[in-house]
């Protein structure tokens, strides 16, 4: 929808109010990084200091945690991207039985809250007696981070012309030349963003990882503690503003990456 | 030097390069081996463990030793049935009510301005707006919220200059919604959940208005209609599926929601936050069980109704 008249200022005010409301309360984690409050989240800070950044440098706890959250987010990457692409590749390009089923069966895992994935996921590992370690946190991460990779490829899949698999096999190559010379250039990007969102996505999980963690402090299990009992609020205050530059990169990567894909693609809504 | 690749390869006849071949010359074969480790994985570790948990809501506890009686029994769903109970499911399912409501009334003219207005820079500058609280670390949001609505902080400082104290003061001092603070009140958890899920009800919206043809709230212009008649009668009914679709994402998170209202709120539970202690500290696995199949069934019926409405077909 697009035209030429102005906005009405009620409108404008409305917009731009929305805006602010959006945006207000991330920019105030920047400014409580450095406040030098130390007891009270008092507003306007008394004073500024870069003294906690160093203090939370030193930290072996957030440290600790912070590993363990990428460690986690780059497996579950790593198996959402197979995963994901292979379906994608299958509902895409071919009609199967069940093919319907599969593309519900892939989505569930976000359309349901994330709450049931956790506790169905928990009760399963004490039904099967597992113990909890790094990979009953990825087992539930790689479930839903799937849907992310699976949304990407699937519509890098739908846009990119069978008729170049077709013709590079014409020309001779074999199954894995096909792939690794002429599907993988072609949906790269995709695979890149798809992973890049399915990656900030694990980093930031809390809810199913309260239930799959056990005793294990991942890095939003760190902030969620912090949050419910207080013990240090300076400390608190740098952590948030690092992992909010830590999410948000990806993102901004991940809108310019895809961004290009779909102007050329011609794919208007 | 042989630096110039072949136009035509020659054939391998490694034995993986001949595996494959013999897989993409049977496509029912490649279709099963692609869709095998999806369906292992989802089958097995989604499917399984939700099915293990809807049996355990059939279960039921014994009262006196505490342990998990397998037999089948209705018992645990009677439960849910009890005032107690049945006030947090109540207490849920309005609240998430009244922030898909407040989400749809914020989201509205943001979605609206960026879908006709927004050109270039200011189109950019609302998407990012859009994103970067979609996808800023959820915690990190919460944390923000609270540094907002602290006693000490940003907000009851801004009231107080602005010398609106008495107005706050006003709200809190409302039966149910109020509280000693902001940060302790149905209120501030209200206002948390819009801001969390609020991005979620944009971009349906924006998407559905995106697609409304600018000629046609002219026409309506041109035939007479006020703004108010021409919003009611014309860009409401479009956006309507918009609002559906962004209404499913606020009322689905807001049932299943155990974090926001642990920390900014009163210490009524929600369903969420019961099902994570009845299942943790009271170690009560079938009622937690029953518990989650509740926002199940009231996603079942709000979906259902959805697609009655005709919003499915629509979109």
């Amino acid at each position: 929808m697009h035209s030429d008249t102005r906005a009405p200022l009620p409108l404008k005010l409305a917009a731009a109010g929305g805006l602010f409301f959006l945006l207000a309360p991330i920019a105030l984690i920047f400014v409580y990084a450095f406040t030098t409050e130390e007891k009270s989240f008092q507003w306007p800070p008394p004073g500024f200091t870069l003294k906690w950044l160093g203090v939370t440098l030193n930290r072996p706890d957030v440290w600790e945690a912070l590993f363990l959250s990428l460690r986690v987010a780059a497996i579950s990457t790593v198996i959402a991207l197979a995963l994901g692409t292979l379906t994608a590749a299958a509902v895409a390009r071919s009609r199967f039985f069940g093919r319907e089923t599969i593309s519900l069966l892939v989505i569930l895992p976000i359309a349901l809250p994330g709450i049931i994935t956790g506790i169905s996921l928990r009760s399963a590992f004490s039904l099967l007696e597992i113990p909890f370690s790094t990979w009953t946190i990825v087992l539930g991460h790689a479930t839903f981070c799937i849907v992310i990779v699976y949304n990407n490829a699937v519509a890098r899949f739908r846009r990119t012309s069978g008729a170049l698999i077709d013709a590079a096999m014409d020309l001779g190559a074999d199954g894995v030349q096909t792939f690794t010379l002429v599907i993988l250039p072609n949906i790269a990007t995709a695979l890149l963003a798809g992973g890049m969102l399915a990656f900030a996505l694990s980093f930031d999980e809390v809810i199913v990882t309260t239930f799959t963690a056990g005793q294990q402090t991942t890095l939003p299990i760190w902030m969620l503690e912090e949050l419910v009992r207080p013990r240090q609020r300076p400390v608190t205050n740098v952590v948030a503003m690092a992992v909010v530059l830590v999410t948000v990169l990806p993102i901004l990567a991940a809108y310019y990456l895809t961004r290009d894909g779909e102007h050329t693609a011609g794919a208007e809504k | 030097m042989s630096a110039l690749s072949p136009a035509i390869f020659a054939p391998r006849s490694g034995p993986l390069s001949r595996a494959v071949d013999w897989v993409i010359r049977h496509p029912r074969m490649f279709v099963f081996l692609m869709v095998l480790p999806i369906s292992l994985w989802l089958g097995i570790v989604y499917i399984g463990a939700l099915i293990a948990l809807l049996i355990q809501s059939f279960f039921s506890i014994d009262e006196y030793s505490g342990l998990i009686v397998h037999e089948f029994t209705l018992k645990t769903y009677a439960e849910l049935f009890r005032s107690y109970n049945l006030d947090i499911i109540i207490r849920t399912v309005s609240m998430a009510a009244a922030v898909t409501l407040a989400a749809a009334v914020i989201a509205f003219p943001i979605a609206y301005f960026a879908a006709r207005y927004a050109r270039g820079k200011w189109k950019a500058l609302f998407y990012i707006g859009v994103m970067l609280p979609l996808w800023s670390s959820y915690l990190v949001k919460v944390y923000a919220w609270k540094l907002v609505l602290a006693k000490e902080g940003i907000l009851n400082w801004l009231f107080a200059k602005l010398h609106l104290t008495w107005a706050l003061e006003a709200a809190l001092a409302l039966p149910v919604v109020g509280g000693n603070s902001l940060s302790v009140s149905y209120l501030g958890t209200f206002i948390v959940f819009v801001y969390i899920w609020l991005p979620y009800m944009i971009i349906p919206v924006q998407a559905s208005l995106e697609r409304v043809p600018a000629p046609l709230l002219e026409a309506a212009a041109d035939l007479g209609a006020t703004p108010a008649q021409s919003f009611r009668m014309v860009l409401f009914p479009l956006a309507m599926p918009g609002i559906v679709a962004g209404s499913i994402f606020t009322f689905s998170l807001t049932l299943g929601d155990y974090i926001i209202p642990q920390i900014i709120g009163s210490s009524r539970l929600f369903i969420g936050q019961a099902v994570y202690t009845q299942q943790g500290t009271a170690g009560n696995i079938p009622l937690a069980a029953a518990f989650t199949v509740v926002p199940i069934v009231i996603m079942g019926l709000y979906l259902w109704g959805a697609r009655k409405m005709g919003a499915f077909d629509a979109l």
